[in-house]
């Protein structure tokens, strides 16, 4: 079991023929990733790698081979539009990779996505993997592996870390997802938890957040309300000053709201189990859960 | 990227929103002109404001009243080249190069508006108060009740009947209150056209006869979004940025100067902010946040080094990489190469994990260059910590 995305999974990739789509295209499907079609406007009748039909449009994309979900590499002026292409196609969901993305264009984005049914991953995020089955991101491959634990991040680099030491330490992962580091992203943490709460394999959720906003807030509410599965939760930025943009769009202290302190408190109260340190995600895990 | 406030009204009056007149000054002389232009065109009194990306500038004495040319002239001269501490800056504050000589205003009644993003919703959220002139924090501490909010909805935006909702719970009346909703309007629009993140009026003044007229206004655009804002992008004042930072920008580098004394080179914004921490935890203190990107290519590390050894307190660097798609070997070799054009003359404490991660190691520990090799974050972070103590009492 998973969420998201599995063996089923049909992808249709926007922006397989720029440089970033095209690599990253070739990783999932060396990963074994149903890549089904891609789209390039003006580029449709050709193929990837002599098996990829590409398309025009994304509806002739799902049309022709009844992709499901997209996996987004579209440049940030033109993205926006992507993924609401992608939702008037009928995907069920859109993973935006994209990192760049003006703020009020995503506002309007995830309406139209929520107006549609089409759940929309990011942006600004490596996407998602359910281990042994479907990679749909620019995530390695290889330091996942199946098993027990559900990742929720609002990073790349950070997630994979984390991951490296659930693999590690033998307890693998059901399905990973970045959420991606901007202001306004289509799936929240809270989103991720109540997925993974339905989802048999998964027997713990290892969340991590950063400064910025209040999604880790209202996950904690939501764990609170006796959330059935463990939390292992790591905050990152607790050394961040106030009103400075930590790279991500995201992450930033404004008003004196949004610090790590707050977050790693309400998730404290809320019953998570809250490590210090980035080093301690795996062995908190492991302890948790038993080996 | 902030706008000044003369920036900010002259955009906000290309939209019809009314604000008092005023000239931009950089030296006493200008001051004085702007000040007796406003004198002769009837005003009893003129503002002078130090234009400067920080608020409270009342309270740090960055906006003075005077009641001629001659001493508008004198306070902006006292101002010009002063470094303006107020309470949002730091101790050194910050520097004043441009100053804003404006009509003063018969106020009425001062209110508060603003739009910012309200992440929680995903929406743009339009914020008002009676107690104008005031931090809005501060009103959000002291007195909640006095502010009012209305959501704007995605694809929609501020409706009028909600900008009239607000005018009627700020408590006023008639012809201000239409004023007040259709400066709100006026605001929104320009909130949405300058794709801003922030758009603030403080105060919108009530005049003494019912008009509605900006006296202070400030507006943060989205960087996103610059690309399709070439006019904005012209308005950047860079005098008022960290060179570092913008220097690192160039080069596609995430920086920010922090005051310890562990420089950090990371790939990720996520695992940078951790790796920090981590300095942190193992009882250090970083000097930086630096991104150096997922990929850490030679040019990125090699540019790296350079905006790093620029922080004068650096006296350890910490270089965290996880090898994802990019391999820890070609990271490794890609190190020693920058480290042939830059010089670092502190300890290097050097983390990989991921794809080869060993095999990098082992090319950082046949080098020439002196590393101090850690497998894992933790001991890392609590080797470079040691070795910036070191480095420290040497």
């Amino acid at each position: 079991m998973s969420i998201f995305v599995d063996s089923d999974s049909r992808i249709v990739v926007q922006g397989i023929t720029g440089s970033e789509g095209a690599f990253h295209t070739q990783q999932c499907r060396e990963y074994g990733t149903n890549v089904v079609a891609g789209v390039t406007p003006g580029k449709g009748g050709l193929l990837f790698q002599d098996e990829v039909p590409i398309f025009n449009t994304v509806i002739e994309a799902v049309e022709a081979t009844g992709a499901d979900v997209s996996m987004i590499f579209v440049p940030p002026p033109f993205a926006a539009d992507a993924v609401m292409e992608a939702a008037d196609a009928g995907v069920r969901l859109a993973i935006c990779i994209t990192e760049g993305i003006p703020t009020l264009d995503m506002v309007d984005v995830v309406g139209y996505c929520n107006a549609r049914g089409t759940r929309l991953i990011g942006p600004n995020c490596p996407g998602v993997i359910t281990p042994g089955q479907c990679k749909v991101g620019i995530m390695p491959g290889f330091v996942h592996k199946e098993g027990r634990v559900g990742v929720i991040s609002r990073s790349g680099t950070l997630t994979y870390e984390a991951v490296d030491q659930l693999t590690r330490v033998g307890l693998g992962q059901t399905t990973c997802i970045g959420i991606g580091g901007d202001p306004v992203i289509g799936t929240t943490h809270r989103d991720c938890l109540e997925r993974f709460a339905e989802d048999e394999k998964t027997e713990a959720v290892v969340m991590i957040g950063e400064i910025g906003g209040s999604g880790e807030e209202e996950a904690a509410a939501y764990i609170a309300d006796d959330y059935p599965l463990p939390v292992i939760a790591f905050i990152a930025g607790q050394t961040a000053p106030p009103g400075k943009r930590m790279g991500h769009a995201g992450a930033i202290i404004a008003g004196g709201k949004g610090t790590a302190a707050e977050k790693m408190k309400a998730l404290r109260e809320a019953g998570a189990h809250v490590v210090e340190s980035p080093s301690e995600i795996g062995a908190k895990a492991l302890e948790v859960l038993g080996p | 990227m902030k706008l000044h406030e003369y920036q900010s009204k002259a955009l906000l009056r290309d939209r019809g929103v009314a604000v008092p007149e005023g000239h931009v000054a950089t030296t006493a002389e200008e001051a004085r002109s702007g000040a007796a232009k406003l004198f002769d065109a009837g005003s009893a009194r003129v503002a002078v404001k130090a234009q400067v990306h920080a608020g409270g500038r009342g309270k740090g004495g960055g906006i003075k009243l005077a009641s001629s040319a001659d001493e508008a002239a004198q306070f902006a001269a006292a101002m010009l080249g002063s470094q303006l501490v107020t309470p949002q800056t730091g101790p050194e504050g910050v520097a004043v190069n441009q100053v804003y000589i404006e009509a003063g205003a018969d106020i009425a009644n001062e209110l508060y508006v603003a739009l910012t993003l309200d992440r929680g919703r995903g929406c743009p959220v339009v914020i008002a108060s009676a107690e104008g002139g005031m931090d809005i924090e501060e009103v959000a501490d002291t007195n909640p009740d006095a502010i009012v909010r209305e959501h704007c909805e995605p694809g929609w935006g501020l409706r009028s009947f909600q900008a009239t909702r607000l005018a009627y719970r700020l408590g006023l009346t008639g012809k201000a209150a239409r004023g007040v909703a259709a400066t709100m309007m006026k605001l929104s629009h320009a909130y949405r056209d300058l794709d801003a993140s922030l758009a603030e009026i403080n105060p919108l003044v009530i005049t003494g006869d019912d008009g509605v007229i900006a006296l202070d206004a400030k507006f943060d655009i989205d960087d996103n979004a610059l690309y399709r804002h070439p006019e904005l992008t012209a308005l950047r004042d860079t005098s008022e940025e960290e060179p570092l930072e913008m220097e690192a920008a160039e080069h596609s580098l995430s920086y920010v100067a922090l005051d310890g004394t562990v420089g950090c080179m990371v790939n990720g914004a996520g695992l940078a902010m951790g790796t920090m921490d981590e300095i942190s935890n193992a009882g250090g203190f970083p000097a930086n946040f630096l991104d150096v990107g997922g990929g850490a290519s030679v040019e990125r590390v090699a540019s790296a080094f350079r905006i790093l050894m620029k922080g004068e307190r650096v006296s350890a660097v910490l270089i965290n990489i996880f090898g994802g798609i990019v391999r820890c070997d070609r990271v490794a070799k890609g190190v020693i190469e920058a480290l042939n054009t830059v010089a670092v003359d502190v300890p290097i404490v050097v983390r990989l994990q991921g794809t080869n991660a060993k095999e990098g190691r082992e090319i950082l520990r046949g080098s020439d260059v002196e590393f101090i090799v850690a497998e894992t974050l933790h001991e890392a972070a609590e080797k470079a910590v040691a070795a910036a103590s070191g480095q420290a009492e040497a």
